[in-house]
């Protein structure tokens, strides 16, 4: 899987999910709406530049520490970002991501080194990262298999579907 | 093959999986015995919709837990509660009302966290269970649907990390002093991906409510999970409340740890993290006399009978500072009752603090007690983030033991227990 964008960097550590999507909104229902608060408690120019810089996002270590609240990926999703690079990442918020197929690349070197704006281009299965302007190749940690099969399907909403679906088939199959 | 030495927990992931051994990195897929949603999460409903799911694997093993905006703050809220209850009526699954409590200190009461059980929550402090010998970590909206439809989920068999308590601590000091002070020499990401284990002589002696601030503050250490190996206390505890059977998986000799580390807590002072973040941790005598607007007593963390108790023994017969308010949030239904009978409510009322109703309250920062911007507030919860209580990015939270919390409830200024 290859991503390919221009960097909005935000290099700080432990950006909680309080900072990402705060509590507070919590019971919006819709998603569109919810964007709207993206990353409110951290940097509130960040939204915008996911419109006018661009949609691979970068941050510093431990990123979504804090809440086990989707929303936290939701929310960059429903913004536009394709892909995220951080030095790492906490437990449920990287889980919540591949499960719903945002990419997030390990990468504990690009986040220092790449400028705002900077065209870069990930690797998924090598866990690499190139920044296009420089031509530094910065080596991330390649995901597991299991993580890229989740990916490759999109997340596991259209696994779980594509599962039920089977069930289905063999319940006709078998004539009930 | 050579089987290598396996943890408590890794034995759990292993029964859960139908497999005789597991090892760190290896993901399994393991069965559930508690899925439990909380009222933030009605997603968990329409990503189950989406997945074409129609019924949920076993509904008396599924729990919708009302605690995190109770009773209702306003319509949202009020609608994704009802979808709530819709929901489990037409599942039948079990659902806990407004007026019970933090799901978390309701597993303990109904005999539910059980040593060597699975159980997910969609909510990151559900490590706290590992104070009974349970495996339990917090799952994501998405994971949780899937665990509907499933009964089960992929987990990465984790490290485990053992942390010993040593010495002899002070008659000042609580669980919540060695939490922060671990974090504040260790980190907040020292235990992701990881179980953080907490073992030796001072856990041994502490009470079951004293255990689980230990490993739900491993949420704030990174961790999956946690876990205190059940004795004599667990056992006796979970009897009170359960007759189900349970197993108890005891580490092989020999097991590797992924580290170790002992904190002795002889001469330990009481801790304060500053805000705003949880490893920011100074003795508290170093930052005495800051003012010191709200105090809070309450979440899954800092809202048990013990909490209650101890507030109430060192608030009995006194006021509290003028120009600072206290707002108590006991854990459940439970406890507020026990809390009447034993004079604890009262004790509270008369010193002046607000009591609302058991349930989550300010601690998820939508309700009961939200902090305006430059207040400073001395919580008895987990967490410190921006923003963290309510919104406002500039109010300052200082998280400390109940102790330290009644002591500053007295001044108005953040007070060490010493001076009591």
């Amino acid at each position: 899987m290859k991503i390919s964008g221009k960097a909005v960097v935000y290099n700080h550590d432990n950006i909680s999910t309080d900072q990402i999507f705060p509590g507070q909104y919590g019971y919006i229902q819709d998603m569109k709406e919810m964007a709207e608060h993206t990353l409110e408690g951290a940097d509130r120019t960040i939204r915008e530049r996911f419109r006018t810089v661009g949609n691979i996002f970068v941050s510093g270590s431990n990123f979504g520490c804090g809440s086990s609240r989707e929303f936290a990926v939701i929310v960059l999703i429903e913004s536009g970002v394709k892909a995220v690079i951080v030095k790492s990442a906490a437990r449920i918020w990287y889980r919540n991501a591949v499960n719903l197929g945002l990419p997030v690349l390990f990468c504990p070197t690009l986040p220092d080194a790449v400028a705002e704006g900077a065209e870069v281009e990930i690797d998924l299965e090598k866990g690499t990262v190139l920044d296009v302007a420089t031509g530094a190749l910065h080596q991330g940690e390649a995901p597991s298999e299991f993580i890229i099969g989740i990916y490759r399907e999109g997340g596991i909403k259209p696994l779980m579907r594509k599962k039920a679906l089977e069930r289905s088939q063999k319940k006709e199959r078998a004539g009930d | 093959m050579a089987t290598t030495a396996m943890h408590a927990t890794h034995k759990i992931l292993a029964a859960a999986a139908g497999k005789d051994h597991v090892s760190p990195g290896e993901v399994v897929t393991a069965k559930v015995d508690l899925a439990g949603i909380n009222d933030v999460y009605l997603i968990v409903v329409r990503s189950f919709r989406e997945m074409l799911g129609t019924k949920v694997w076993d509904p008396r093993k599924v729990y919708i837990f009302l605690d995190h905006n109770t009773p209702a703050s306003d319509l949202k809220v009020a609608e994704a509660q009802k979808a709530f209850r819709e929901f489990a009526g037409e599942q039948g699954c079990c659902l806990t009302e407004i007026n019970e409590g933090i799901g978390h200190n309701l597993l303990p009461e109904r005999g539910l966290a059980r040593p060597g059980s699975v159980i997910v929550i969609t909510d990151s402090h559900t490590p706290i269970h590992g104070a009974y010998g349970a495996f339990a970590a917090g799952l994501g909206a998405t994971d949780m649907a899937a665990v509907l439809i499933e009964g089960s989920t992929w987990f990465r068999v984790p490290d485990v990390v053992n942390i010993r308590l040593t010495g002899k601590p002070g008659p000042g000091i609580m669980a919540k002093d060695a939490a922060l002070s671990i974090l504040g020499r260790l980190g907040t990401d020292f235990g992701t991906y990881k179980v953080i284990e907490f073992s030796g002589p001072v856990v041994e002696d502490l009470p079951m409510e004293e255990r689980m601030v230990l490993t739900v503050m491993a949420t704030e250490m990174g961790a999956k999970s946690a876990f205190i190996k059940p004795d004599r206390t667990t056992i006796d505890d979970v009897k009170g409340y359960t007759s189900e059977p349970f197993t108890v998986y005891e580490t092989d000799p020999g097991f590797r740890y992924a580290a170790e580390y002992e904190f002795d807590l002889s001469g330990l002072k009481p801790q304060v993290a500053l805000p705003h973040s949880v490893d920011n941790v100074r003795n508290v005598e170093e930052a005495e006399g800051i003012p010191i607007d709200q105090v809070f007593v309450g979440s899954c963390t800092g809202g048990k009978l013990y909490d209650i108790e101890t507030v109430a023994k060192t608030l009995a017969g006194k006021k509290i500072a003028g120009g600072t308010r206290l707002v108590v949030t006991m854990s459940t239904r439970e406890t507020v009752q026990k809390a009447i009978r034993k004079g604890y409510y009262q004790i509270l009322l008369d010193a002046g603090a607000s009591i609302t109703s058991p349930g989550c309250g300010a601690c998820s920062g939508l309700l009961g007690g939200i902090v305006a911007a430059r207040e400073r507030c001395v919580s008895t919860a987990n967490r410190n983030f921006p923003g963290r209580m309510g919104g406002s990015v500039e109010a300052e939270v200082y998280l400390a033991s109940p102790l330290t919390a009644a002591a500053t409830a007295l001044t108005g200024k953040l007070t060490s227990p010493e001076r009591l």
